[in-house]
């Protein structure tokens, strides 16, 4: 078992800034505080190519840019398409999940979501911490 | 028009027909339009009755629809009911995000102190936090969901609005005659009834504040 850098650096993307506070505060009670935050695809997208990240975590109902299209957009960029990305959202239908799985999501978390959930699937993605 | 006049745009429309389509004899035509008029000479003054009598009702029946329309106050619903019910939802969406920040905020407090309680007290705190985390999820949810009803209800607007349009003026002032007739209640000095008064809360922009009702109260005295 690798090591997890608890000091990686993480963005999380919601347009509703409650729950850019709540992801923020779950993941420091995790161990995780080095956190950034964007408020659309087209703002996340710039960060990612202005900083290096260790994991995107990404709502999707989102606009001008939306998480899927922010995906795709990640996946399609040589320099950042290795990188992980978990989808937090509250678009629950199986076409969703498809879609995502399809642009190439590493794991997708339904809202509302509670701390266990959101522990077990980080460790799925960047490993046991 | 009269017969003769009738007569010369149709033999005008069958030699434009033979000019746009040489191959086809305008004669050749004018025995197909004669077998049909000869087969349906017959029922064609009952045809005509018929339809005389279906337009009639259907006449009767947009009057009848328009009426209702009008008394249902459709220029209400866009110029009133709507923007009103869009703006209450609104305030729905702003004051959770007000309270949800502040109870974070809160909660924020709390989980900083744990350092300095003893370990067993931290951990059951640290949980309860965790889950004033989870719960203010709802935030969001709600969010979402009352967004989607701001948009049907702008959707149903629309449609009204067209329905409006459809009806030209005419149904806007048997609207607006409508709510006059309605609303010409006699005037009496009657104190308004206890349901006259259920509004529930005010919109910050016209609400009155507690400095305003203190000094309401302090003017009876």
């Amino acid at each position: 078992m690798s090591a997890v850098d608890m000091n990686m650096p993480i963005l999380i993307v919601d347009d509703y800034k409650t729950m850019l506070r709540i992801i923020r505060n779950l993941l420091k009670q995790l161990g995780f505080d080095n956190v950034d935050e964007a408020t659309d695809g087209s703002m996340a997208l710039q960060k990612l190519r202005d900083k290096s990240y260790s994991l995107v975590i990404s709502d999707w109902n989102m606009e001008p840019m939306s998480g899927l299209q922010l995906l795709k957009e990640v996946r399609s960029d040589g320099q950042l398409s290795g990188l992980p990305f978990v989808m937090i959202t509250a678009e629950s239908k199986t076409e969703n999940v498809v879609a995502a799985k399809q642009a190439g999501v590493t794991n997708y978390i339904v809202k509302p979501f509670n701390a266990a959930t959101l522990k077990t699937k980080l460790s799925a993605v960047i490993g046991n911490f | 028009m009269t017969a003769l006049a009738q007569q010369n745009d149709l033999q005008a429309r069958l030699a434009e027909f033979g000019r746009r389509h040489p191959k086809i004899d305008p004669k050749d035509l004018v025995d197909v339009v004669e077998a049909i008029m000869t087969s349906a000479d017959g029922d064609l003054s009952s045809v005509n009755l018929k339809l005389y009598a279906e337009i009639e009702q259907l006449a009767v029946y947009i009057q009848r629809a328009r009426e209702e329309i009008a008394c249902l106050r459709p220029d209400e619903i866009t110029a009133e009911h709507i923007p009103v019910a869009g703006e209450e939802l609104e305030a729905v969406v702003g004051a959770t995000e007000q309270a949800t920040n502040t109870i974070m905020e809160s909660v924020e407090t709390i989980e900083g102190l744990t350092s300095q309680m003893p370990q067993e007290v931290s951990e059951q705190v640290v949980d309860a936090v965790t889950q004033v985390y989870e719960a203010c999820g709802f935030q969001d949810i709600t969010g979402q969901r009352i967004k989607k009803v701001v948009s049907t209800l702008t959707q149903i607007e629309e449609k009204v609005h067209a329905l409006l349009g459809a009806f030209g003026q005419d149904g806007q002032i048997e609207a607006a005659k409508a709510r006059a007739a309605k609303t010409e209640k006699p005037k009496t000095d009657d104190p308004p009834s206890d349901a006259d008064l259920l509004n529930g809360p005010q919109m910050t922009d016209n609400a009155i504040s507690q400095d305003d009702i203190d000094a309401l109260l302090a003017s009876f005295d």
